[in-house]
C-alpha cells in the first residue's frame, strides 16, 4: 500500500504547494525531513541501547516468570474460556508481560502461538473465539510501562524533563485498555444472546 | 507529580540491577550485550523514517495539511480536540511511522514541552498501531469471522485519546 500512498503524497504535496505558493517551504522542508530523522536517531540509538541492555538483564533473571505469576488472575479473569488451556494461557501471559516491558520482539510470536493454541481449543473454526479477541484487543492497546521512542524524541527536541510524559501516558493508556476490554466483554455478552 | 515522574525509571533500572545480583549474574556483561540490540533496531528503522518524515514534511509545508485541518475544523471543535493533532489522529491507527514523524514534527513546531507537544506526545505512545496489530494477528487466525473485532479496538483508541487531552485542558 505504500508503494502507491508514498509517492502520492509526496506528488500531491509537490502540485500543491505550486497552487499555494508554498514552493520555497517545501523545498527547504525535505532537508528539515533529513535533519529531524538524523537528530531523532542519534538519541533513540542512545535510549534503545540503554533500554535494551536493562531487558536483557531482565530476561536473564526470574523477573518475567514472577510478573507471569503475578498477573495469573487478571489473565484468568479476561481468558475464562481458555481456562484449562495451560499452553494458551502461558503464551498469553509472556505475550502481555513483553507487552508491559515494551519487548516488541517477544511479544508478537508469543501472541501469535497463543492465539493458534487458542483456536485449536476453539468449536467454530471459522470465526474468532472469545478469548481470541481479548488477546487482539488487548495488542492494539497495549500498556508500556517506559515508553521509549517517545522519551527519545522530547530528549532530541530538548524537553526540560523528557521523562515526565510517561504518567500522562499510563493513564491514557490505562483508559484507552479499560475502555477496550470492557467493550469487548460487551460485544462478546450481546453475541450470546 | 514531578518528583514522582522522575522516580521511575531510575527506580526501574535499580530494582532490575537489585535482582541481578542477588540471582548472581554478570549483570554488566548481559547488560553490554543487550545494549547492541538498540543499534540493530535503530539502523534498521532508519531508512522507514526518512520515507516517512520526508512524505509528511512535504505534505506539511505545502500547506495541504492545514487545508485538511481546516475542512474538519467543525469537527474538531464539537469534540474539542486541538486542530493540530486531527492528522496524528487520523494516521495513528493505521501507520506507526507515520504517526511518529506527525507527532516529531508537532512537537517541533509548538515545543516538546507545550500543551500540543505533550498531547502529540501522549497520543503517538498510548496505543499500538492498531489497524497493524489486528491484520497481523487475523491473517494468523485463517478465520471468517472477525464478530466486529474493530468496533473495541478503535473505541479503545478513541478514549485513550480523548482521556489525553481531557487531562491537558483541565
Amino acid at each position: 500500500m505504500l508503494n502507491y500512498l508514498w509517492p502520492i503524497f509526496i506528488i500531491i504535496s509537490f502540485v500543491f504547494a505550486i497552487i499555494s505558493g508554498n514552493i520555497e517551504n517545501l523545498n527547504s522542508s525535505i532537508f528539515e525531513s533529513i535533519d529531524s530523522v538524523i537528530s531523532l536517531s542519534m538519541t533513540l540509538v542512545g535510549t534503545m541501547c540503554l533500554w535494551c541492555g536493562i531487558m536483557e538483564v531482565v530476561k536473564n533473571t526470574s523477573i518475567m516468570s514472577k510478573l507471569t505469576k503475578l498477573l495469573k488472575p487478571v489473565i484468568l479473569w479476561l481468558f475464562p474460556d481458555a481456562k484449562y488451556n495451560k499452553e494458551a494461557l502461558d503464551n498469553i501471559s509472556i505475550n502481555v508481560v513483553s507487552n508491559i516491558l515494551g519487548l516488541g520482539n517477544a511479544a508478537t510470536p508469543a501472541g501469535i502461538k497463543a492465539l493458534e493454541s487458542l483456536k485449536e481449543s476453539s468449536n467454530d473454526k471459522l470465526s474468532l473465539s472469545d478469548s481470541m479477541m481479548m488477546l487482539i484487543v488487548l495488542n492494539t492497546t497495549s500498556i508500556e510501562l517506559i515508553p521509549t521512542t517517545v522519551i527519545a524524541i522530547r530528549q532530541s527536541l530538548n524537553s526540560q524533563n523528557p521523562a515526565s510524559i510517561i504518567i500522562p501516558i499510563w493513564i491514557s493508556t490505562i483508559i484507552g485498555t479499560i475502555v477496550g476490554i470492557l467493550s469487548t466483554k460487551f460485544l462478546i455478552k450481546r453475541s450470546k444472546n | 507529580m514531578t518528583f514522582f515522574s522522575a522516580m521511575i525509571i531510575p527506580i526501574i533500572i535499580s530494582i532490575v540491577l537489585f535482582i541481578g545480583l542477588k540471582e548472581k549474574k554478570n549483570v554488566y556483561d548481559i547488560f553490554v550485550d543487550g545494549a547492541k540490540e538498540g543499534i540493530k533496531i535503530t539502523l534498521k528503522l532508519f531508512p522507514t523514517m526518512i520515507g516517512i518524515f520526508l512524505a509528511i514534511y512535504m505534505l506539511r509545508s505545502s500547506g495541504f495539511i492545514d487545508f485538511l485541518v481546516n475542512i474538519f475544523s467543525n469537527v474538531t471543535k464539537f469534540f474539542s480536540i486541538p486542530s493540530e493533532v486531527l492528522p496524528l489522529i487520523l494516521i495513528k491507527p493505521i501507520s506507526g511511522s507515520g504517526s511518529m514523524a506527525i507527532a516529531t514534527e508537532l512537537m517541533t513546531k509548538f515545543g516538546p514541552d507545550s500543551n500540543i507537544g505533550i498531547i502529540a506526545a501522549t497520543i503517538m505512545a498510548s496505543s499500538e498501531t492498531t489497524f497493524y496489530v489486528i491484520a497481523l494477528y487475523m491473517s494468523q487466525a485463517k478465520v471468517k469471522n472477525s464478530r466486529k473485532i474493530v468496533i473495541p479496538a478503535l473505541l479503545a483508541d478513541f478514549a485513550s485519546i480523548i482521556s489525553a487531552i481531557i487531562f491537558f485542558n483541565l
